[in-house]
């Protein structure tokens, strides 16, 4: 039967039996010493536990949420909670980074030298450590009552930051609504105009379109339906604030931490992506008689993003999975949460089979984003 | 936009005329050389000038350095204007050794200075020889004597009195000592052409990589017991040490894969020619070869887990950070966290620093 194969085949195929039959012999003992231990401790595997009460207190969340919900809930509140912060944390942290980075390329010799003291000092502290120092600072920060003001309205105390409040009803998320397919059409509009641009070399302003769809319309909108546009001020009452937007002192170190660690690796890949611009293309731009901004903007950045975005993308990553540090400080991420309902149900399978599926589901879904993103900037050529 | 993105490696002394005395031709390119750049250095040295001011009130003129033993009263007094560096005299035992044997911390006292020379001796161009290898069993077994006991008349030490620096080295050094051997078993697999051990490679690099190792130290501290035939258990540092282990291994197999990828093909056709194994092949022939290329990368991923091997804080295993931690949960000293998280900082800033410096040195001659 084997009459046709080479030794080299064979040999293949030895190697492959011995290492999956190892890896199945590994998984195989695990699990049945796991089944074995499940038994005798009369915890039932499989995701039923989810329907029943969770009984936890979620001290900040996104949703609403009270200990009788569901494990399932409790779960969805924690993604939300690592959404929350992530999300944020990537925008934040894209634009300190890259300010860091140009920075660190600036004329003005104490410009950069202060932006490289920042890069090092943060990239050689590890994170968690950061966190607890940035929490530490939080707690010592005055009571409500003895609050720092920096700005009329805005309050930081050991109860967090406090920021005056937009109120979002269905009428404003409409206008909002409108605004964001404004952003969507003058996309498709401006794609139009540069490729009509193209073919007959006359430019044509593209800001009338993005002022009528992203302001005018919604501002229409919202006068026709006189959509009242109030401002929530936070007010201090008894020992802590009614009103307001609050972030909790726990959500606002994770973030700071998050966002300045970041933002230290980003301005690195910014940095190298903008030297990697070869030294003939500024002057090439210069010799054209281009403005500055036209030279970064039309030049200069769409060749540094080649090389700036798919690093970027393992660091969007890396923040997102460094969130789940939540933990050390009792901000209740997903991680966290899941972290609890082990402790409560024993479901240790199931708990770290959710946390896995999550942050596959996030990660996978940067990447595609990113790629999808790094394909479209990607150099086209013959 | 003038102030800010100069065009790289611009001759920047070339847009002025070279008059002066250096300084003030100094001054003038890389401060002065436009009226918003002039003005952007007057707000950058105002706003520095005050903060180093009000960090050397805090930090040096109203700074408490030493306090009679365990009195933090002097410490209390200036509570909030100066610093407590009192508290690193009265607690770095604790916090570079946590609960070894008071008498007995010369050991891992002896043992950080070993790791530090084995380190410094990976680092030179003249030991990258097999002998490595040798040197690197050698010392991390006479570490493990030294922190252990109980041979040679040393007392023996239980590994749940370890604690604080030698902690964190051990799982650092020990993660890649064992994750790096793994790692490259790992890398070969995922380009080898065996569908079955590459789809197994490609499966546990990409399920350690998805998730945080928070988690899987999650997993290390509480699901081990599960997976364990009932009565089997294992200390809880080297349960996190394997979890450590795992995630360096998924990481490194990376690395290496970048090397092997730069590699290039002749020299595979080459080794095949001479009828070398593939075991052969890759011993003798690629392998030294892919993992000269990323040295840099190597050092750059070592740093990420001397970092990460803080995050067992999590976990309740006492390596630095921990250790820092719990000196500051005595009453007296509570308020004073900031002087003892800064303290911890500095050390980890030095082992990173330094080594992110030979990585940068190691770059800047690559290809020489």
């Amino acid at each position: 039967m084997f009459g046709t194969w080479g030794r080299r085949e064979l040999q293949g195929l030895f190697w492959q039996v011995l290492v999956v039959g190892i890896a199945l012999a590994v998984v195989g003992f695990l699990w049945s010493n796991t089944v074995t231990n499940l038994s005798a401790r009369r915890i039932t595997t499989g995701f039923a536990f989810l329907g029943r009460e969770a009984g936890m207190p979620i001290a900040d969340s996104l949703l609403a949420y009270n200990p009788r919900d569901s494990y399932l809930w409790a779960f969805v509140v924690g993604v939300a909670n690592t959404l929350r912060v992530a999300v944020i944390g990537i925008v934040l942290a894209t634009v300190l980074g890259t300010l860091i980075g140009i920075s660190r390329l600036s004329a003005n010799w104490l410009l950069s030298r202060l932006a490289a003291v920042y890069v090092e000092t943060l990239r050689d502290i590890p994170l968690l450590l950061q966190l607890l120092f940035w929490y530490v600072l939080m707690q010592a920060l005055p009571a409500a009552r003895a609050a720092w003001r920096p700005v009329e309205g805005v309050f930081l105390s050991n109860r967090g930051l406090i920021l005056p409040a937009i109120p979002i009803g269905p009428l404003q998320l409409w206008v909002l609504a409108t605004a964001v397919l404004g952003c969507a059409v003058f996309y498709v509009v401006r794609r139009r105009l540069v490729a009509r641009q193209m073919r007959d070399g006359k430019p044509r302003p593209a800001w009338p379109f993005a002022l009528g769809l992203i302001v005018v319309v919604p501002a229409a909108l919202s006068l026709l339906l006189r959509v009242p546009w109030t401002i929530e001020w936070p007010e201090l009452r008894g020992f802590n604030f009614v009103g307001g937007l609050t972030l909790a002192p726990e959500y606002f170190a994770l973030l700071i931490a998050l966002v300045t660690y970041t933002s230290a690796f980003i301005a690195e890949i910014v940095r190298s992506g903008i030297q990697s611009v070869p030294r003939g293309q500024w002057d090439a731009a210069n010799a054209l008689g281009l403005r500055r901004s036209f030279m970064l903007r039309q030049i200069i950045l769409p060749q540094a993003l080649r090389v700036i975005v798919p690093p970027m993308t393992s660091q969007y990553l890396n923040l997102t999975k460094n969130s789940s540090l939540a933990v050390a400080i009792g901000y209740q991420d997903v991680v966290s949460i899941a972290n609890t309902t082990l402790n409560q149900t024993g479901q240790a399978i199931e708990a770290i089979a959710l946390i896995m599926a999550v942050f596959l589901t996030i990660s996978l879904s940067i990447s595609f984003f990113m790629n999808w993103y790094n394909a479209r900037i990607a150099l086209v050529e013959r | 936009m003038t102030v800010i993105a100069d065009i790289p490696d611009a001759p920047r002394a070339a847009r002025r005329p070279q008059t002066g005395n250096p300084v003030s031709r100094w001054l003038r390119t890389n401060l002065f050389s436009s009226i918003p750049n002039g003005i952007l250095s007057i707000v950058l040295l105002a706003i520095l000038a005050k903060a180093a001011f009000s960090f050397a009130q805090w930090g040096i003129a109203n700074a408490v350095w030493l306090t009679p033993v365990n009195d933090s009263s002097a410490c209390r007094a200036v509570r909030g204007v100066g610093a407590c560096w009192a508290i690193i005299p009265e607690k770095y035992r604790f916090i570079l050794f946590g609960t070894y044997p008071f008498d007995e911390q010369w050991r891992p006292a002896l043992s950080v200075l070993l790791f530090i020379a084995l380190f410094y001796l990976s680092t030179r161009r003249a030991f990258w020889r097999r002998e490595l290898i040798y040197l690197w069993i050698g010392a991390l077994a006479l570490i493990s004597v030294l922190m252990w006991g109980g041979v040679l008349g040393l007392s023996y030490v239980s590994q749940d009195r370890w604690g604080g620096l030698p902690v964190t080295l051990i799982l650092a050094t020990f993660g890649l000592a064992f994750g790096f051997p793994l790692g490259i078993l790992v890398a070969l697999g995922r380009r080898s052409k065996l569908p079955a051990i590459r789809s197994l490679s490609v499966l546990y690099v990409e399920l350690i990589r998805g998730v945080p190792l928070v988690s899987l130290l999650f997993m290390a501290s509480v699901m081990f017991p599960l997976f364990m035939p009932s009565g089997f258990n294992i200390d809880k540092l080297l349960r996190a040490q394997i979890a450590i282990i795992l995630f360096a291994g998924a990481y490194l197999a990376e690395v290496v894969r970048g090397g092997l990828q730069a590699v290039p093909r002749g020299q595979y056709e080459a080794a095949e020619a001479l009828g070398l194994s593939y075991w052969r092949k890759h011993r003798l022939i690629v392998l030294p070869q892919a993992i000269r290329h990323v040295i840099p990368p190597l050092v750059n991923t070592f740093i990420a887990f001397f970092k990460d091997t803080s995050l067992v804080l999590i976990i309740g295993i006492f390596d630095l950070l921990t250790t820092a931690k719990t000196a500051i949960i005595d009453p007296a000293w509570q308020q004073f966290s900031v002087e003892v998280y800064i303290f911890v900082a500095a050390i980890y800033f030095v082992f990173c620093f330094a080594m992110s410096r030979y990585s940068r040195s190691l770059e800047a001659t690559r290809g020489r």
